[in-house]
């Protein structure tokens, strides 16, 4: 196979981190290349690079033979180099077409091009309606929009960054069927997952980054996912465990939650019904934006429901607010971090205090009382092993990991009986979502009732007892999470969204 | 009372000619608001364009230099605003307020040789026997030119931002800018650029006021002007038409209450007075009371700083 492009010592340092030390690989053409490696190993920054996003401080890169040195996103796309983000780069008000018209160079007329991504979308069995507002999309339609803005210009090198992270599985197969065909038709793909049994059924070769160096490279097909796992990380990983406790009694019911849209975007949640026991985690699944935010704002007190909606051992709870469901051990911890979690320029202590007061008694008569919430911070630092200088400093500061796991942390040290995380590991590596998941099933070992939304399905199957996954605002009834398949979990979620799966067939 | 001397082909002329500063401030408004950036310091552009205008052509002895003159000053006044909110991150919404207090200061200063002074007349555009015709000749073919460039600018903007590249661009960019910068744009520049040309348009607007409308230079003569405009930009949902309606309404309402004051309508002055606020607030308020409808046309970075971060 002869060499598309090419990687050659490339160096990219920020101040107090060397993000990429002479980094070389080369991706033939009609590859799949996967990119391994931990957050914070430089996976960004590398893709960042070819992408003309970022300039290198030293190293060159050779495209087709030729010098490579994009200055700007724009070259890389006139040199054939398309990339699809891991954060869509998309705009919710305008519509499909005009989204991929502004990701283009030359685009031709508005009717022409709504022509073209109905034959491209067809061709590469992912159906787009053109004309449709981006804000309403789902998360799989919205890579589609990603993905054929990329296709229109006919690549030779197709990056993408955690592509699979918001997709149902049937979407995901839909995905890989498309990256097949593309890599048979001779476009290379360069593509970044954490998720590593992906990454064996995909890839032709894998290049693993660690601390911003090229640790190794592999056929990841002829490696197991633990031991890509440990080439990632350097050293061995401790699956979480569980002792298998017996269940107590019902503490949480959810019957007949209906909630409006707060949002135009928003969702709306409709006639969800649950009930967890004492001891047991639920793990609902779904694609982002089906309700989970929504969801999780109804049982943390967030936005006011009907009273009987949800209850605590019998008790009517859902016209509460968070401080009063706080008060009787109904905690949550929400999905965004930086916002909503927590407060991003406010310390540690501040943000012990922020969610703690109430429980931990660290306000008396309307004023704080500064050691105590000091101390109660650094319990949450210790036991969780957060890694930061101490309690003063700011929330923003921290890694996405430790945050997390002082986010969780939190909540979980203040004794909840009902305990509703959302996406407790998103972007967070490896050992640290361990280290959360375990906590969280010590944390039901203790008779916790918990609730875990997430995205990230081998997490759910990993921790859960039983399983439900939301689709457009409804949640399917819970079924035990032991021996489900995939395939019976693809279909709770709804499907593959309204996609026609003959097209790739043919 | 005599309402019978209110005649409403001159009403509807002079309702054109009350609403245009106001109309070409907000049409400018609405570019730079749709590129993300609120630029609280209408009213001070405005009356900076007012008195550059007026000196210039007092100078010079001729309106378009005048008016070319608020312009650029208008436009200069801005890009103050632009580099200290764009390049230097300062808050918007404070730098527009300062940006206001600046102007209005700086105009007094400059205008002190300049009042009781008169502007060297404009001329109405000569349109030949269109301006003949009866009722609508009076109507729509006897103003000067700036009433025809308000109108061809609403056009042009609408058009601008629905059809083209470049309005394709400027939308993105006010509508997420991290994208916008993923994708290769030039956020910066390309707000820089919304920036002045609301800035030019705000200016030319207070020309309008010291050089045809009012015309003679008093100080603070735009009288609140630019903050009607940013009202109606806000109310009309970013919507260029709705931004002409909304200025027709308030220049309307201002030509009818001085006329039923003239008239001696049993009503307290005061209250004719306020009635042009009042009213286009409400009127504008009750059209875009579709909450999730405003929601998508507002621009989702409005007012956000933007910084390169990769």
């Amino acid at each position: 196979m002869t060499s598309l492009l090419t990687v050659e010592g490339l160096t990219k340092a920020y101040p107090g981190v060397v993000a990429n030390d002479h980094v070389s690989f080369d991706i033939a053409q009609g590859e799949v290349h996967a990119l391994l490696g931990e957050n914070g190993a430089g996976k960004s920054t590398l893709v960042k690079m070819i992408y003309g996003l970022v300039t290198p401080d030293s190293g060159h890169m050779t495209l087709r033979g030729a010098p490579y040195t994009p200055a700007e996103p724009r070259a890389a796309r006139a040199a054939g180099v398309a990339m699809v983000f891991q954060h869509f780069s998309l705009f919710d008000a305008l519509n499909v077409a005009e989204n991929i018209a502004l990701g283009m160079e030359n685009p031709p007329p508005m009717r022409q091009l709504a022509a073209r991504i109905r034959t491209v979308s067809e061709t590469y069995g992912l159906p787009l309606s053109p004309d449709r507002l981006v804000g309403g999309l789902s998360a799989g339609e919205r890579q589609r929009v990603e993905i054929i803005r990329c296709l229109l210009q006919d690549p030779k090198l197709l990056i993408m960054d955690e592509p699979t992270s918001v997709l149902t599985p049937q979407e995901v197969e839909i995905l890989f069927a498309t990256l097949r065909r593309l890599s048979a038709e001779g476009t290379a793909i360069l593509y970044i997952s954490h998720k590593l049994e992906e990454i064996r059924s995909l890839c032709d070769r894998a290049t693993v980054l660690r601390l911003g160096k090229v640790v190794d490279s592999c056929n990841p097909r002829e490696k197991s996912a633990a031991e890509l796992a440990e080439m990632m990380v350097g050293a061995k990983l401790v699956a979480p465990s569980r002792a298998g406790g017996d269940l107590g009694d019902v503490v949480l019911e959810v019957a007949g939650l209906t909630l409006p849209a707060a949002t135009p975007f928003g969702t709306t949640l409709r006639d969800i019904s649950f009930s967890v026991r004492a001891g047991e985690i639920l793990g609902i699944g779904g694609v982002a934006g089906n309700g989970q935010d929504e969801l999780l704002s109804a049982l943390s007190g967030e936005a006011h429901a009907a009273p009987d909606s949800v209850r605590l051992k019998g008790q009517s709870i859902g016209a509460l607010g968070p401080s009063h469901r706080r008060r009787i051990a109904v905690l949550a911890a929400p999905e965004e971090r930086l916002g909503h979690a927590a407060a991003p320029d406010m310390s540690l202590t501040e943000n012990a205090l922020l969610t703690g007061a109430i429980r931990e008694g660290l306000a008396a008569r309307g004023f704080l009382k500064w050691p105590a919430a000091r101390a109660f911070a650094e319990k949450v630092i210790e036991t969780f092993d957060v890694r930061t200088p101490g309690p003063g400093n700011a929330a923003r500061s921290l890694s996405g990991g430790n945050l997390q796991k002082f986010v969780i942390g939190r909540e979980v040290l203040q004794r909840p009986e009902v305990l509703v995380v959302n996406q407790p590991t998103w972007g967070v590596d490896a050992s640290a979502a361990a280290a959360i998941r375990q906590s969280l099933l010590d944390l039901a070992e203790t008779g916790t009732a918990v609730v875990v939304i997430s995205q990230d399905l081998d997490e759910l199957m990993e921790i859960s007892d039983r399983f439900a996954a939301l689709n457009e605002g409804r949640l399917s009834p819970p079924r035990p999470a032991v021996g489900l398949s995939m395939e019976e979990i693809g279909l709770m979620m709804g499907g593959a969204h309204d996609m026609e799966v003959a097209h790739v067939a043919e | 009372m005599d309402l019978s001397a209110i005649d409403p082909v001159v009403l509807i002329a002079s309702l054109m000619v009350a609403a245009t500063p106001i109309l070409l401030a907000a049409i400018g408004e609405l570019v730079v608001e749709k590129s993300g950036v609120l630029n609280l310091g209408v009213e001070g552009m405005m009356i900076t364009g007012a008195i550059c205008g007026f000196a210039i052509a007092v100078e010079t002895g001729s309106p378009t230099f005048g008016f070319l003159a608020a312009m650029v000053g208008g436009a200069a006044l801005s890009l103050i605003f632009g580099v200290l909110t764009q390049v230097l991150m300062s808050n918007q919404v404070a730098t527009g307020l300062a940006l206001t207090l600046f102007g209005l200061g700086l105009s007094a200063l400059i205008g002190q040789g300049y009042v009781g002074l008169k502007p060297p007349a404009t001329g109405q555009l000569d349109l030949g026997p269109l301006s003949d015709i009866p009722v609508l000749g009076r109507i729509l073919f006897s103003h000067d030119l700036v009433v025809y460039v308000s109108l061809a600018l609403i056009v042009g903007v609408w058009a601008g931002l629905k059809y083209t590249r470049a309005g394709l661009i400027l939308r993105a960019v006010g509508e997420n800018h991290e994208a916008a910068h993923a994708l290769g744009y030039k956020v910066v520049r390309i707000r820089l650029m919304a920036i002045a040309f609301g800035g030019a348009c705000a200016g030319l607007g207070g020309a309008y006021l010291s050089l045809i409308r009012v015309p003679q230079w008093t100080e603070g003569m735009t009288a609140g002007a630019g903050w009607i405009a940013l009202a109606i930009v806000v109310f009309a949902s970013w919507k260029p038409v709705r931004v002409l309606l909304g200025a027709y309404l308030f220049g309307g309402v201002t030509v009818l209450q001085l006329n039923l004051q003239a008239a001696g309508l049993a009503v307290p002055v005061e209250v004719l007075s306020m009635s042009p606020y009042l009213i286009t607030i409400l009127v504008l308020v009750i059209m875009s009371a579709d909450r999730g409808r405003a929601a998508l046309s507002a621009p989702a970075s409005l007012g956000k700083s933007f910084h390169a971060s990769s």
